[in-house]
C-alpha cells in the first residue's frame, strides 16, 4: 500500500484509459468495418444521442439535477444547424417555382413573403456554428438561473424542464410557418456546397460525429475529476454543507445544467446532418424522457456506461420494433422498471460489481508474484 | 423581561468581532427569536444554553445566512451579514458546524476536507484547482488533529458517528474562520469520543473566537469564557458561567422544573 | 384582441367559456386532486397518473357498451355505475402498482418518476393491445345531453352540472377523509415521519397502499368524466400527465385548496383563450404563464405562509 499514490488525483485511472482505448476502437474501427453504410449511419444516429446521455451523466448522476428536457437543447441544436441547410438548399434558383423565392418551402406555403428575422443569422456557417452551442446553452442558463437561484430542485425542476418541453414542442408544431410544424425541417442537401446526402459524406459525418463523442467525453472526464466534479458529487449529497463551505451552489448547478444542455445541443447538430431533417418530434417529453434511460441503462455515474447504454437500448428498440412493435413499448416500459428496481447502476455497475472483480482476481491470480494492490472499492 | 447586556457594549462595535443587535426572526406570526442582542469579543468562547426551543439553533442559522432576520442586525468586523449571501459570510470568515454531522458520505475523507480547503470557490476556480503540496500538507496535518490520518482513503459514510462529527470540525478548521460556531459538537457521542472531542476544541479554539451550543454543562463550564441563556427566543441571561448559575431567572427556568 | 367585442359580449364570451370549461375544469381538478394525494402528500411522482384515468375512462367506455347491449333499460344511469367502477378499478390496480413497484422507491423521489414512466408505456400498450388503437367515445343518456339556458346569451351544458357536482362531491369526501378521520391523521403521520409513525402502532405499509389507490382511484373517476370531452385512444392520458403536475405544483403541492384553486385558474384560462386564440397558441400561452410564475415563485401560487 501506498497511500500517496492513492490520493493522487491522474487524469484517468488505467482501467478508464483501456475503456477509452476499446471505445474508440469499437467506435472508428470495429463498427465502420462491420456494417454497410446503412447501418453505420444507423449508428451514427444513434451516438448523436449519446452525446444527451454524456450530459446526463454529469448533471444527473453526478450532480443529482434530473433534467426531463434534454430533448429541448438536442433539438435547438438540431434546428439551429437544420435552419443552416435549409436556407442553402432553399436558394432562388431551387425555389424559383414558389411565390416568394429564396425562402424555404414550408414559409411559402403558409403564405410567408420574406425571411423572419431569426432565421437571418443562419445564412452564415460560423454563425450556425456558434448558435448550435451557443443558443441551447444560453437557454439552459437562463432556465438554470431562474430555477437554482431561488433554490428549486429535484422533483420540481424535473416537472418544470419537462414542462418545457412540452410548451416548444406545441409551439413549434404551432408555428408551422416558421418552424415547419409538426414535419420539421426536411429536404436538407448540402452543406456550404458540400452534399451530405452521398454514401461517402454519410461515412464521413459518422468519424467526425465519432471525434466530437469522444472529445465530449474527455471534456466530462477533465470536469468530472476536477475539484468542480467532486463539488457536484458533495452537493448531491449535502447541499448545505457545501453552501456553508465558501461555494455558491446555484452556479455550480448552472454549470452542470449548462454543460450538459451543451453535449445535447452538438448532439442534435450532428443528429440533423447525418439524418438529413430535424422535427419535434425529437423535442418533447418522450424522446427527453427515453434519452434519460439511455444513461440510466448505461450507468447515470459513468461516462462510458451512457455510450453504451445508448447503443443497446437504440439498437435493442430498431431490432423489436421492427420484429415484434407490440412487445418493443412493454420491453421499453419493463426496461425503466427493471433500471430502477434491480440495476440502479446500469451496465456501469453491473461490470463493476461482477465483471469487474473477476478479471482483477484473474489478473492477480496468473502472475503470483504481484503485490497485493486491490483497487480501492 | 430585559436582557443582561453587558455594561458599555453598545459603545461602538468595533472592537467586537461579532455584534448582535436586537436581532428579530418571526416565522408567520411565531418570533423564534425576538431582540436578542450580544457581542463576542475577539478570541472569546461564547457558550449559549437555554432549554430546547429557546432559538439557539436559529441565531446560529441567522448568522451564517440560512434563515434571514426579520429586523436587527448582525455585524462582523463591522460587515453587516443580514444581507450577505451564505457563501460571502463563508468567506468573510465564519465556518458553522451543523447539529447532525454533515459531510459527503460518497467521498472520501480527503476529499471531504479539500472541498473545504479555502481556495478555488468559484466555478471556474474549482475546474481549475491543482492538489498540490500545500493542500495536501495542510490537509495532512489537519487528519492528524482529528484523528482520522489513516482514515484518508476512506470512503465518509464508512466513519463511525463520532469520527464523522469530527471530520466536519476538521473541514471547518482547513476554512480557517476567525469566528466558529459549533452546534453541539459532542451530541451523541460516547464517553471517551466525548473527551478526546473535547481535547479537540481546546486546541483548535485558539486564536479564533467561538460560538458554541452545548446542553453538556460540564463541558461548558470546562471552556465557555462567558454564556448567553436563551429561553424563549429572547437573552434571559449572560455573563461568566458562574454568574449565570446563580442567576434567579435561569434556575427557575432550568431548575425549576 | 378584444377590440371587436363590447363588454357586454366579453361578459358573456367569459361565462360561457367558463360553463363550457365545466368538464375541463372537473377531469382538472380530479385529476389533480388525484396527484396531489399521490405527489403532494406522498412525495411520489407518478407519471402513470395519466394512465390510470384513461383506465377509468376505458371502464366507462365498456360499461357504456354493456348496458347498451343487456341492460337498455338501466341505460339512463349508467354513468353512476361506471364512475364507480372506473373508480374501483384504477383503484385496484393503484393498490397493485404500490405493492409491487412504489413501495421499494420511497426514498428516491426521482426514480419513481422513471419507474411510473415505464408502468405508462406498458399500460399504453396493453390498452392498445386490448381497446385496438382507435380511439373510442361513449354515448351519454339522453338526460344528460343539452343544456340549461340561463340568460340568453348563455347556456350551461347539463353533463358539465353533472361532472361539476360529482366534482364537488369527491373534493368533500377527500377533505373530510384526509382532514377530519383517522385514516387522515395516519396519512399525514405516515408523511411526515414514516419510522415514527410505523413505531407508534400505525400499519405505514398499509396507509402507503390504501392512499396510493385512493389517488388512482380518483383519477380513474376523471377517466369517466374524460370520456365526455374527448374520445379515449391509448395515449390520451399522457396529454394530461403534464398540465396535472404544473396544476398541482402551482397550487403548492400540499394544499387541496390551492389544487382546486390552481385547476380552476389554468383550466379558464386556457378555455378562455382558446375562444380568441387557436387552441395550441392558447396551450402555450397558459403553460408558459405557469412556469413563468411558477420561476418567480417555486413555492407555488397558493401556498400559505404557514410553514416553511
Amino acid at each position: 500500500m501506498k497511500p500517496k499514490a492513492l490520493n493522487d488525483n491522474p487524469f484517468m485511472k488505467p482501467v478508464e484509459w483501456a475503456s477509452l482505448a476499446l471505445l474508440c476502437v469499437l467506435i472508428f474501427g470495429l463498427l465502420p468495418l462491420a456494417l454497410d453504410g446503412f447501418r453505420l449511419n444507423l449508428v451514427g444516429k444513434y451516438l448523436t444521442y449519446a452525446f444527451v446521455a454524456l450530459g446526463l451523466v454529469i448533471c444527473w448522476g453526478t450532480c443529482g439535477i434530473l433534467s426531463l428536457g434534454q430533448g429541448v437543447f438536442f433539438g435547438l441544436g438540431g434546428y439551429c444547424m437544420a435552419m443552416y441547410l435549409k436556407l442553402e438548399a432553399s436558394s432562388v434558383e431551387n425555389t424559383k417555382i414558389q411565390s416568394t423565392p429564396g425562402i424555404p418551402d414550408f414559409m411559402d406555403w403558409n403564405q410567408i413573403t420574406a425571411l423572419p428575422w431569426f432565421w437571418k443569422p443562419f445564412h452564415s456557417l460560423p454563425l450556425t456554428l456558434i448558435a448550435v452551442v451557443l443558443v441551447p446553452t444560453l437557454f439552459a442558463f437562463i432556465v438554470g438561473a431562474a430555477m437554482f437561484k431561488r433554490r428549486v430542485g429535484g422533483t420540481y425542476f424535473a416537472i418544470i424542464t419537462q414542462a418545457i418541453a412540452a410548451i416548444l414542442t406545441i409551439l413549434i408544431v404551432g408555428q408551422q410557418g416558421y418552424t415547419g410544424g409538426i414535419n420539421g425541417i426536411t429536404d436538407l442537401r448540402t452543406l456550404h456546397g458540400w452534399d451530405i446526402r452521398t454514401d461517402t459524406a454519410k461515412t464521413i459525418l459518422y468519424f467526425v460525429n465519432g471525434g466530437l463523442l469522444v472529445a465530449c467525453v474527455l471534456v466530462a472526464q477533465f470536469v468530472k475529476r476536477s475539484k468542480l466534479g467532486r463539488i457536484l458529487v458533495a452537493m448531491r449529497d449535502k447541499e448545505d454543507r457545501v453552501r456553508f463551505s465558501g461555494y455558491g451552489v446555484a452556479s455550480f448547478k448552472i454549470f452542470a445544467f449548462c454543460l450538459a444542455a451543451a453535449f445535447a445541443a452538438i448532439g442534435g447538430a450532428m443528429f440533423t446532418l447525418q439524418v438529413g431533417f430535424m422535427s419535434p418530434s425529437f423535442v418533447g417529453i418522450v424522446p427527453s424522457i427515453e434519452m434519460v434511460i439511455y444513461a440510466a441503462v448505461g450507468g447515470r455515474l459513468s461516462l462510458f456506461g451512457a455510450i453504451y447504454g445508448t447503443l443497446l437500448v437504440n439498437w435493442a428498440k430498431t431490432t423489436f420494433s421492427e420484429s415484434f412493435p407490440e412487445l418493443w413499448l412493454f420491453g421499453l416500459g419493463a426496461l425503466f422498471i427493471a433500471v430502477v428496481l434491480a440495476f440502479p447502476d446500469g451496465l456501469a455497475g453491473i461490470w463493476r460489481q461482477h465483471v469487474e472483480p473477476r478479471l482483477t482476481r484473474r489478473a492477480k491470480a496468473a502472475p503470483a508474484a504481484l503485490p497485493q494492490g486491490a483497487p480501492a472499492e | 423581561m430585559n436582557a443582561a447586556i453587558l455594561p458599555g457594549a453598545t459603545a461602538g462595535d468595533k472592537d467586537f468581532l461579532l455584534a448582535v443587535e436586537a436581532l428579530t426572526v418571526s416565522f408567520d406570526g411565531f418570533k423564534a427569536v425576538s431582540d436578542v442582542s450580544f457581542y463576542v469579543d475577539p478570541d472569546e468562547i461564547r457558550v449559549i444554553i437555554g432549554p430546547n426551543g429557546a432559538g439557539k439553533t436559529t441565531v446560529l442559522d441567522l448568522i451564517c445566512g440560512r434563515t434571514r432576520a426579520t429586523s436587527g442586525s448582525i455585524k462582523y468586523k463591522g460587515t453587516e451579514l443580514t444581507k450577505l449571501s451564505e457563501s460571502a459570510i463563508v468567506q468573510a470568515g465564519v465556518g458553522r458546524k451543523f447539529q447532525t454531522p454533515s459531510i459527503y458520505d460518497d467521498l472520501t475523507v480527503f476529499e471531504n476536507l479539500e472541498i473545504s480547503f479555502p481556495r478555488g470557490r468559484s466555478v471556474l476556480g474549482a475546474l481549475m484547482f491543482k492538489r498540490d503540496a500545500a493542500v495536501r500538507d495542510r490537509i495532512d496535518e489537519i487528519a492528524e488533529m482529528i484523528f482520522l490520518k489513516d482514515q484518508l482513503d476512506k470512503r465518509a459514510e464508512f466513519l463511525s458517528h463520532g469520527q464523522k462529527q469530527w471530520l466536519e470540525i476538521g473541514m471547518l478548521l482547513i476554512q480557517d474562520p476567525e469566528l466558529l460556531m459549533l452546534d453541539e459538537p459532542v451530541a451523541g457521542m460516547s464517553v471517551a469520543e466525548r473527551k478526546k472531542t473535547a481535547e479537540l476544541l481546546h486546541q483548535i479554539i485558539k486564536g479564533r473566537s467561538v460560538l458554541v451550543i452545548e446542553h453538556d454543562m460540564k463541558f461548558v463550564e470546562d471552556i465557555a469564557h462567558r454564556v448567553t441563556v436563551l429561553h424563549q427566543g429572547k437573552v434571559l441571561s449572560e455573563g461568566s458561567m458562574e454568574r449565570v448559575k446563580n442567576d434567579p431567572k435561569v434556575i427557575e427556568v432550568y431548575l425549576g422544573h | 384582441m378584444f377590440g371587436e367585442y363590447s363588454l357586454g359580449d366579453l361578459g358573456a364570451i367569459f361565462a360561457m367559456q367558463g360553463f363550457a370549461g365545466l368538464i375541463l375544469f372537473s377531469v382538472y381538478v380530479l385529476m389533480a386532486l388525484g396527484l396531489a394525494i399521490i405527489f403532494g402528500q406522498m412525495g411520489v411522482i407518478n407519471m402513470a397518473h395519466g394512465e390510470f384515468m384513461i383506465l377509468g375512462a376505458y371502464m366507462t367506455y365498456l360499461c357504456s357498451g354493456f348496458f347498451q347491449a343487456h341492460l337498455p333499460a338501466l341505460f339512463p344511469a349508467y354513468f353512476f355505475v361506471a364512475m364507480a367502477l372506473a373508480f374501483v378499478a384504477a383503484g385496484a390496480l393503484g393498490m397493485l402498482v404500490e405493492w409491487g413497484l412504489i413501495r421499494h422507491l420511497y426514498k428516491r423521489p426521482l426514480d419513481t418518476l422513471l419507474a411510473t414512466w415505464g408502468l405508462s408505456l406498458i399500460l399504453q400498450q396493453a390498452y392498445r393491445s386490448i381497446f385496438g388503437a382507435r380511439e373510442v367515445g361513449v354515448e351519454l343518456p339522453s338526460w344528460m345531453m343539452g343544456s340549461v339556458q340561463a340568460t340568453d346569451a348563455i347556456e350551461i351544458p347539463i353533463n358539465g352540472l353533472f361532472v361539476m357536482a360529482v366534482t364537488v362531491l369527491i373534493t368533500l369526501v377527500v377533505a373530510g377523509l384526509l382532514f377530519a378521520s383517522r385514516y387522515g391523521k395516519q396519512v399525514r403521520a405516515v408523511m411526515q415521519n414514516r419510522v415514527m409513525a410505523g413505531a407508534v402502532g400505525i400499519d405505514t405499509g398499509r396507509v402507503d397502499c390504501l392512499t396510493f389507490g385512493l389517488g388512482c382511484g380518483i383519477a380513474g373517476i376523471a377517466g369517466s368524466a374524460f370520456t365526455m370531452i374527448g374520445s379515449t385512444g391509448p395515449t390520451s392520458g399522457q396529454l394530461y400527465i403534464v398540465d396535472t403536475f404544473l396544476i398541482v405544483v402551482f397550487g403548492g403541492a400540499a394544499s387541496l385548496m390551492g389544487t382546486i384553486a390552481s385547476a380552476f385558474s389554468i383550466s379558464q384560462t386556457q378555455s378562455t383563450l382558446e375562444f380568441f386564440l387557436s387552441g395550441s397558441t392558447a396551450k402555450v400561452i397558459t403553460l408558459l404563464a405557469v412556469v413563468g410564475i411558477l420561476m418567480l415563485r417555486p413555492q407555488g401560487l397558493f401556498t400559505l405562509k404557514v410553514r416553511r
